[in-house]
């Protein structure tokens, strides 16, 4: 594997010469259902990003990121989960999250959540330094081949805090294009999975007709995973696919990535 | 919770689950998708234009008031009568007035949301009038007794077999469910009502602010004849209509037809500037434009929503809202449905009433990214719910949330959530998707993920010591 591979196109249209090659201290940003459902996510990044020459922080109190009250409009409460966030990584060197959703909460809704607050100036800052973990990859540090292999036939599913908060597209699928043995096949549509955090329970119904569609354009392309960089949608279409005993399986992209 | 969310949950759960109505639905909507992306590729820089669209309509409602003073001074200068209508009730009393001043019997209507926001057509058959449909979707949900199911395509859920059935009904005459032969139908019905018409109304796309001109796209023509046969032409817009300058609509009216039905241009776009002038050979002798606000200038005060009123009403966010292509149009149970109902409606008609409207989202962001004049529509459903909550909050919810910073955040707490969480789930198995679950929401549908035996910060805990 290269470190700094050329990129052939990058979401953030940063000129190559940003990329970074020079070892670092990476705090690594954990979400609560990470943590608690899918640690061979995390772990993978750990492994990834240690390969890569990295030295890996993570702290070790839990820290919420704050999305289940804001996005149910509980603002003031939010912001008291949030700020232990802002605390935790205010010195880090550069943050890596776990998740595109979470990932849009720090990065996207922070700033706006805690403007006119105190911690707004903070806010900016941590925003500014914190990076998805296929974004980090490819338009960070400049990486696209990992040296992974993965001889199955998947598709992608694009996370929508990820693909329009963050504006993330190229990246994980520049990743997936040099993973030896990996086919790619792009569903027909690009549509949310159903999710959407507290949706999913306020209203289960169309959250799961959501998910159904989904499972069917995935379905469709014959391909035997759906590869994602958001486990939050993962765990909701894993939940779709076990009950109704589809021939699918997800999994992460950092689990694709990671070395033997 | 309001009774307007109530509804919403019951039509959402039945339709939902009406696979004929998501067949139909998705697949109209896929086709649109499919002809949109290929007029949009005809543009020479789509976002460009998007974006120039945006600044547009930025600059009209930023200077709305300069803007309206000079459309309605164009207006009048060329002999027509200007009304302004501070609420819904009030449009409808000066639409009755005009209607009754000049004795009218019927009234011939070419399709116009603003109409259906204030309940018209309720107000005017109520003193007596009647009004008939004459765009062919708005002509059969009407026969129908429906709402319209979406704001640019009002028939759009009926296959051709039910539109036959509901003429045979209505009409008594539908050959067949050939779509040509039904157009054929509604317009023998239709040139009658045009003929015998004492008032044509119309509701408009833009308002020329430099020239004092409602612009009216349509498809049909039945706008044209609405417009030109009737003695008396009513127009009735929302304030926000305002366009700048003429030259603007070379841009939004190619952007409207490709964003809203797919089309390069729409099949006849008209302008109207007043009514019939000396030595003119046709046109309305009497030209009336009803103005309304009906809470928009309440939005326009609030500096963080105001880009909502740049909305074209072209419809590009319901098409692509995934809520509304399973819910479908009249769940909503309001004027305009999808993401932009969920960002207006509680501003317009109520925020505890209607908030359930930017509640059911789950902020995929697929309107912002549709949206041709680029209203940040996701994140307001996300501001509509935080005034919701802060001005009248959930006592449990905000007791659930207050409770979760020290749960979440905890060393402790969590160490327990993480190992109580294992432990019940040892007997969830027991009334997992049963009523009596407490994660029933979920698992009635969905299977549950496990708790991994060693989470991650565990694992970190042992491996970094």
């Amino acid at each position: 594997m290269r470190a700094g591979e050329a990129r052939l196109q990058t979401d953030s249209n940063e000129a190559i010469q940003t990329t970074d090659r020079r070892p670092m201290t990476i705090t690594l940003y954990i979400p609560c259902f990470i943590d608690l459902i899918y640690p061979q996510v995390g772990i993978a990044m750990v492994r990834i990003l240690e390969k890569l020459g990295h030295r890996v922080e993570c702290p070790e109190s839990p820290a919420c990121c704050g999305q289940p009250a804001f996005n149910t409009g509980y603002w003031d409460e939010s912001r008291a989960t949030a700020v232990k966030v802002l605390q935790q990584l205010k010195d880090a060197e550069v943050v890596v999250i776990a998740s595109g959703s979470c990932g849009a909460m720090i990065k996207v809704f922070y700033p706006d959540l805690f403007a006119g607050t105190p911690q707004e100036g903070l806010a900016r800052q941590v925003s500014a330094k914190c990076f998805e973990f296929s974004q980090f990859l490819v338009d960070k540090l400049g990486v696209t081949d990992l040296g992974a292999r993965f001889p199955h036939k998947v598709t992608y599913h694009d996370g929508c805090h990820s693909l329009r908060e963050m504006h993330i597209h190229a990246a994980p699928r520049q990743l997936m294009a040099r993973v030896h043995g990996l086919e790619l096949v792009e569903m027909k549509q690009t549509v949310c999975c159903g999710f959407g955090g507290t949706f999913s329970a306020k209203f289960p119904m169309i959250s799961t007709a959501m998910g159904e569609v989904k499972c069917e354009l995935a379905l469709e392309t014959g391909a035997e995973y759906i590869v994602s960089s958001d486990s939050s949608c993962l765990m909701h279409i894993q939940g779709l696919i076990d009950r109704r005993r589809q021939p699918l399986k997800t999994i992460h992209l950092a689990e694709i990535l990671a070395p033997a | 919770m309001s009774a307007s969310a109530s509804q919403f949950k019951r039509d959402a759960v039945r339709l939902t689950a009406d696979l004929r109505h998501r067949s139909l639905i998705q697949t109209a909507l896929g086709n649109y998708e499919v002809k949109r992306d290929e007029k949009k590729a005809l543009f020479q820089d789509y976002d460009g234009a998007r974006q120039l669209a945006a600044e547009i309509k930025w600059e009209a409602i930023n200077r709305l008031d300069r803007h309206l003073d000079q459309f309605v001074r164009g207006l009048e200068a060329r002999g027509t009568k200007v009304h302004w209508a501070t609420t819904a009730r009030q449009a409808c009393d000066i639409i009755v007035g005009i209607a009754r001043s000049k004795s009218a019997r019927s009234i011939v209507k070419s399709k116009a949301m603003t109409a259906e926001e204030i309940h018209l057509n309720r107000a005017l058959e109520q003193a007596g009038f009647e009004v008939v449909e004459s765009d062919l979707g708005e002509f059969i949900v009407q026969l129908r007794d429906e709402p319209p199911y979406h704001i640019v395509f009002p028939a759009m859920h009926l296959t051709r077999g039910e539109i036959q059935r509901t003429f045979k009904d209505k009409l008594h005459d539908a050959p067949s469910d050939n779509p040509e032969a039904l157009t054929l139908v509604a317009r023998r019905v239709l040139r009658q009502k045009y003929i015998h018409a004492d008032i044509g109304l119309t509701g408009a796309n833009f308002a020329v602010a430099e020239t004092g001109m409602i612009s009216v796209t349509e498809n049909e023509g039945n706008a044209r004849l609405t417009a030109a046969l009737p003695k008396t032409m009513i127009t009735l817009l929302g304030i926000e209509k305002i366009v700048p300058r003429l030259d603007d609509l070379a841009l939004l009216l190619p952007m409207l037809a490709t964003v809203g039905a797919g089309q390069l241009i729409s099949g006849y776009n008209t302008l109207y500037g007043g009514p019939r002038q000396p030595g003119e050979t046709d046109g309305p002798e009497e030209f009336h434009v009803v103005l309304l606000d009906n809470n928009r200038t309440a939005l326009l005060a609030n500096a963080e929503q105001r880009d909502a009123l740049h909305c074209i009403r072209c419809g590009s966010c319901l098409n692509v809202c995934p809520i509304y292509r399973h819910v479908g149009g009249h769940t909503y149970a309001t004027t305009y449905p999808g993401p932009i109902g969920g960002v207006i409606t509680p501003n317009l008609r109520g925020l505890q009433d209607w908030k359930h409207l930017s509640y059911s989202s789950s902020l995929c962001g697929a309107c912002t990214e549709a949206c041709p004049v680029k209203i940040d529509l996701a994140h307001h459903l996300l501001q509509n719910r935080r005034n919701a909550s802060r001005r009248k909050p959930s006592w449990w919810q905000k007791i659930a949330f207050k409770l979760f910073a020290p749960v979440a955040n905890g060393r402790i707490p969590w160490m327990l959530v993480t190992k109580g969480g294992r432990f019940g789930q040892r007997f969830h198995g027991l009334i997992r998707g049963t009523p009596i679950d407490p994660a029933y929401c979920w698992t009635r549908t969905r299977d549950v993920p496990r708790i991994a035996k060693q989470s991650f910060k565990e694992w970190w805990r042992e491996t970094r010591k």
